[in-house]
């Protein structure tokens, strides 16, 4: 087994708004579908979700406001899971609720960092 | 009381309070010279009260008896002169005798320092739960060997291991200080826990000693609970998880041994007032930030106290078990979520499910696939149960499973 990354990515809406409801139904998608990783033994890290706010350094002192000026798509967070290879992951990946929506989600190969 | 009753019980009750202050005062490396001078007190008492009648107080007389072995000891070695000399010159009124404190805050201070000098990571998990039992407990040996279903040198040689162990890494008998007691406790609850569930979900035949060990690891987790520094949110989840549970222990095991199925218990065995103390300590444990496993197995235990099954029952049961999953898999939980599943989107999904969990060598996986079968696939339904009577090790389990297959039979002629 070898660990991958699912990284999430989503159009940056600002003005998207979800009512309680909504958001509870969303919120309830997502757990199901890592739990039901979780429940094949193969959820590693249950990983973050990440706010929208957020800057981005860059070289010469430059610090920009946000992490999706120039770019439409957003990380909106990532968890790590246990597959045999990169098909494998992909194929859990097909799960995930983000799809519903528009998103994506990138499958990533970890190489463990050695420093 | 005759005194055939009377020593067992107050060997029960009062060997583990003189044992924990006499392990605390002597220190980790001589902590079978105080079990061995508790035992031998216990048998002097036996011999003493046989020839001349019980004594009017029976735990002064155990007291001052240990007292008198364990200075006896303490004279004799090394550690007096390391130890008691320092104690007698800090004392107020620095007298030439040494006292050793037997009172009623000791007593509890020690076996505190105990429950955390034991429940250490450094020795295996079952040697944990033995010298538990041992110390914290005040199991015989043999007792101990009836709860793991083992012999009784078994027993032996893991404690013996486990002593030279602690002794070996020179491990204190002391609390943990306040900002290593978050880390520390999670150890002691999960000791706690596997004392629990080896009571309540182990094989053995012996109902009333696997009850015992479930009421020990109840009293072990409330006195954490009394105490101010280690009263921490996720010991009174613990203590809550324990008292649903515990609940139901008349209810699922016929005075035989046979297991009762949730399903078929007769509700109105449900101890009521553990359920209350249940709710009670799921509140208190309903603060801070922290959301422990134990957190969630007690508010899954919480949905099971209720009697009536509703689609708001199992959705919530349904998500606890995800986050369960999510904090710390294990496969009866995976198991558990499957059946919660079936009872949120039907069997036909959780069948789905059930088959991508890798599970094919569990008996319950295969209890767990006859059950969502039964209702479309008797066929099916019938060879998971076989399986699961044929993979399982347990005679009440596969007693149980048997009785299913026969009713699934039935329902075919």
């Amino acid at each position: 087994m070898n660990e991958f990354v699912l990284i999430f990515r989503n159009d940056f809406l600002p003005e998207a708004k979800f009512s309680p409801d909504e958001m509870q139904a969303i919120m309830q998608h997502w757990q199901e579908w890592i739990g039901g990783i979780a429940a094949k033994g193969l959820l590693a890290n249950g990983g973050n979700r990440l706010s929208s706010n957020g800057n981005t350094v860059k070289p010469n002192n430059i610090i920009t406001d946000g992490p999706f000026v120039e770019i439409k798509e957003i990380i909106s967070g990532y968890i790590v899971i246990k597959a045999a290879d990169i098909d494998d992951a992909a194929e859990i990946a097909k799960g995930c609720p983000i799809l519903m929506v528009g998103g994506n989600v990138e499958v990533r190969d970890i190489i463990p960092m050695n420093i | 009381m005759q005194q055939k009753e009377l020593i067992p019980q107050l060997y029960r009750n009062e060997f583990r309070k003189m044992a924990a202050v006499l392990c605390r005062l002597f220190g980790i490396e001589h902590i079978t010279i105080a079990e061995d001078i508790v035992s031998d007190t216990f048998l002097l008492a036996a011999e003493t009260w046989g020839l001349k009648g019980i004594p009017e107080n029976p735990v002064a007389w155990l007291y001052t008896v240990a007292k008198n072995k364990a200075k006896d000891f303490l004279r004799r070695n090394d550690i007096y002169n390391e130890k008691v000399t320092l104690a007698i010159q800090h004392a107020a009124n620095a007298k030439n005798e040494f006292e050793i404190d037997l009172s009623n805050t000791n007593i509890v201070d020690s076996q505190l320092q105990m429950m955390f000098t034991i429940c250490n990571p450094c020795i295996p998990p079952e040697s944990q739960v033995g010298l538990a039992l041992r110390i914290l407990c005040g199991f015989s040996i043999d007792e101990i060997a009836d709860a793991f279903l083992t012999k009784k040198e078994t027993i032996n040689k893991r404690l013996y291991r486990a002593k030279e162990k602690l002794k070996q890494l020179k491990v204190k008998i002391e609390m943990p200080h306040e900002q290593e007691i978050g880390s520390r406790i999670d150890n002691v609850l999960t000791t706690l826990y596997l004392l629990f569930n080896e009571g309540y979900f182990s094989a053995g035949r012996n109902s009333k000693i696997r009850k015992d060990l479930c009421l020990e690891a109840m009293r072990l987790a409330y006195m954490l609970v009394e105490n101010k520094t280690t009263n921490k949110p996720e010991v009174c989840a613990l203590l809550s998880l324990m008292c649903f549970h515990a609940s139901r222990f008349e209810a699922r095991i016929k005075p035989d041994g046979e297991l009762v199925l949730y399903n078929e218990q007769d509700r109105s065995l449900w101890n009521k007032e553990l359920i209350l103390n249940g709710k009670y300590f799921l509140n208190k444990g309903a603060t801070g930030s922290t959301l422990s496993k134990y957190h969630l197995e007690a508010a899954i235990a919480f949905w099971h106290t209720i009697e009536i099954d509703s689609i708001e029952k199992w959705e919530n049961i349904l998500s606890l078990y995800n986050k369960l999953l999510i904090i710390e898999y294990s496969p009866i939980a995976a198991l558990n979520r499957t059946y919660a599943l079936a009872r949120v989107y039907g069997n036909d999904t959780a069948i789905v499910e059930a088959k991508k969990l890798s599970q094919d060598h569990n008996h319950l996986y295969h209890s767990l696939l006859g059950e969502l079968f039964a209702l479309t696939d008797n066929k099916k339904a019938i060879e998971h149960f076989l399986l699961a009577a044929k993979l399982t090790r347990s005679d009440a389990d596969k007693k149980v499973i048997l009785k299913k297959i026969e009713k699934l039979n039935q329902k075919v002629s």
